[in-house]
């Protein structure tokens, strides 16, 4: 589909998305979520556990000090729901670079290496791809533990399907190339080359592709944490702060409303931006 | 088409394969058992119960019990629920399950394919705009946001339908589950119809048509919809699968008895059989939906069938 390896992939990219004024003003909204969820909690003098027994389930005020109110414990809105942004976004990244790790040494292996191999590979991508990955990562949490790291993997180890397809795809285009026969010729390791030449020339097109899949990735840890098997107490994410904001919602809708709107925002912006970059990347004219 | 119809039938068996293996070395090799509890019973007792239900013997027999008693339809006894096995237990959940995730696929479908549509007819136009604004809005906030939010503004505030549960199992229980649920999926399907119905717009014999004088309604019914409809019915295996791990959460949320709900319960109490039937099950089910919306696929197109 992307027939372009070079650095200027940056740049067709960059150019994309000024075209796209959607995709522009979502890339400047999330460009600020990262800044706010990061220094954010500097504006307000409350930590993210700590109860305020004067103010229990207070709604949003500037007055008190609590911007997006507290919940039934007095635990400040405005500092948990950065916090959990902090989680989430982390996890969203995280996994995202376990998935690419996955993906693109398998795709790069069975793209190169070829014949029989990529066939069995291929297949056994298939395979997979066939399976409710979903019950699989929910099963891995269950008995193995609430972990943040093990949430880190298994998002990470079933999502890379993708990514080594698309990355196959990108060594068969790049292995024929001049500069790849001239390695062969002059005797470099298989290895060498696959890491030295061919990874690098794809790299664009991965990271390109990574913006796609960080939204999925934030999602699949959202749903988890509200199904309480995601992150664990005192650490919070936008999937546990909706979770606990729907138990709570008929008194204090802000509890469900703030994290849901910081949640949706940002995969909002996530996903324009992808669509944005697959519209400027995708020779044919969609629009 | 029958020979497809066979190989399609003989590749999909590896994946069952691989699903039901996965599943059931996943579940033996998790750390703490289905006798778990507070109390320690005494080492007879537990003996007992091990070998009641086959726990005493090594693994690869477990697993080759297991197999075949899959091939005739049995799942085993729940481990929780003492007095029923695994396969009643799915019989029990699946057709609330269903009921809902057809319901939802038939929404989707509908208001999907409309709204696509109705989009690429006006390409370009502020109204398509919003369409693809409203779409990407149905993509990007979660079932588990728009539930709550939907059951708070029509259930508490405007009192109209009931917040959850089956009640006698009419239909207003439902409504509310089936539109959250759907929600994704027609904001899904209509950007992919968009795209497709632009595409086949702008084809030769569109254009072919439309110099016969033909109106567009009959232009679009008639010679449109089916090619721009492809893409949508090949979505439809990926829209399943997305309905199915949905409505673990809906029925979570509704308090809906259907699998789901199972599914959960089973994982946080151990119930190992219980687990693995529903996993397996689900996986039987978007493995054979997948074959045949390929089989679907391949006889509609006229380029697959040979």
């Amino acid at each position: 589909m992307i027939n372009h390896f070079s650095n200027n992939i940056w740049q067709e990219a960059w150019e994309g998305i000024k075209k796209n004024a959607r995709a522009k003003i979502a890339s400047y909204v999330l460009g600020f979520m990262f800044i706010f969820v990061i220094l954010g909690p500097l504006l307000s003098s409350y930590s993210y556990d700590f109860t305020d027994w004067s103010n229990l389930a207070v709604p949003p005020s500037l007055s008190n000090g609590h911007f997006f109110g507290t919940d039934s414990l007095g635990r400040d809105v405005f500092v948990r729901t950065l916090y959990g942004g902090r989680i989430s976004l982390l996890v969203g990244i995280i996994s995202t670079l376990v998935s690419l790790c996955i993906g693109v040494t398998y795709g790069v292996i069975a793209g190169y290496v070829g014949g029989k191999l990529d066939a069995i590979m291929m297949r056994i991508v298939d395979v997979l791809y066939a399976l409710p990955f979903m019950f699989f990562v929910i099963l891995l949490m269950v008995f193995f533990g609430r972990n943040i790291f093990l949430i880190f993997i298994a998002i990470g180890a079933v999502n890379w399907l993708d990514m080594a397809r698309i990355v196959r795809g990108q060594t068969l285009a790049i292995k024929n190339k001049e500069f790849i026969e001239a390695a062969q010729v002059l005797g470099v390791n298989q290895w060498v080359i696959m890491r030295r030449h061919i990874i690098p020339n794809l790299l664009g097109v991965v990271v390109i592709y990574m913006t796609l899949t960080i939204p999925q990735v934030i999602l699949v840890e959202s749903f988890l944490s509200f199904l309480g098997l995601g992150v664990q107490e005192p650490l919070t994410s936008w999937g546990m702060l909706v979770k606990e904001g729907a138990e709570d919602m008929q008194n204090m809708v802000w509890l469900l409303a703030i994290p849901g709107l910081f949640l949706a925002t940002t995969l909002f912006c996530f996903n324009f931006i992808g669509d944005g970059l697959r519209d400027a990347l995708d020779p044919r004219d969609r629009t | 088409m029958i020979i497809y119809t066979a190989k399609r039938l003989l590749g999909a068996l590896p994946t069952l394969f691989v699903l039901i293996s996965v599943a059931f070395f996943m579940i033996r090799m998790a750390p703490g058992g289905p006798f778990d509890t507070d109390r320690t019973l005494p080492p007879e007792m537990e003996a007992n119960l091990r070998a009641a239900y086959h726990l005493d013997e090594p693994l690869y027999q477990q697993y080759g019990r297991y197999l075949s008693n899959i091939v005739v339809g049995d799942f085993g006894p729940s481990f929780q629920y003492k007095d029923f096995t695994v396969t009643e237990l799915l019989w029990t959940g699946f057709p609330v399950s269903l009921r809902l995730g057809i319901a939802s696929i038939i929404l989707a479908l509908f208001f999907g394919t409309i709204a696509g549509c109705f989009s690429a007819l006006r390409q370009n136009s502020k109204l398509d705009h919003l369409v693809m604004t409203l779409s990407m809005m149905g993509i990007s906030i979660p079932t588990f946001v728009i539930a709550p939010l939907l059951i708070l503004f029509f259930a508490v505030y405007l009192g109209w339908l009931p917040a959850g549960g089956l009640g006698s199992g009419g239909v207003v229980n439902f409504i509310l589950p089936t539109v959250s649920l759907a929600l994704p999926q027609i904001a899904y399907i209509a950007r992919l119809m968009r795209g497709s119905m632009i595409e086949v717009l702008r084809s030769s014999f569109i254009r072919t048509a439309k110099a016969q004088g033909l109106s567009i309604k009959t232009i679009i019914i008639r010679h449109a919809l089916k090619p721009a409809m492809m893409p949508v019915i090949s979505y439809l295996g990926p829209a399943t699968a997305g309905i199915i791990t949905g409505s673990v959460v809906i029925e979570q949320i509704f308090g809906i008895p259907g699998l789901g709900r199972f599914f959960i319960q089973g994982a946080l109490n151990r119930d190992y059989t219980l687990v693995m039937g529903v996993v397996i099950f689900y996986g039987i089910i978007i493995i054979l939906f997948n074959l045949c919306v390929d089989i679907i696929y391949a006889y509609l197109d006229p380029k697959l069938r040979k």
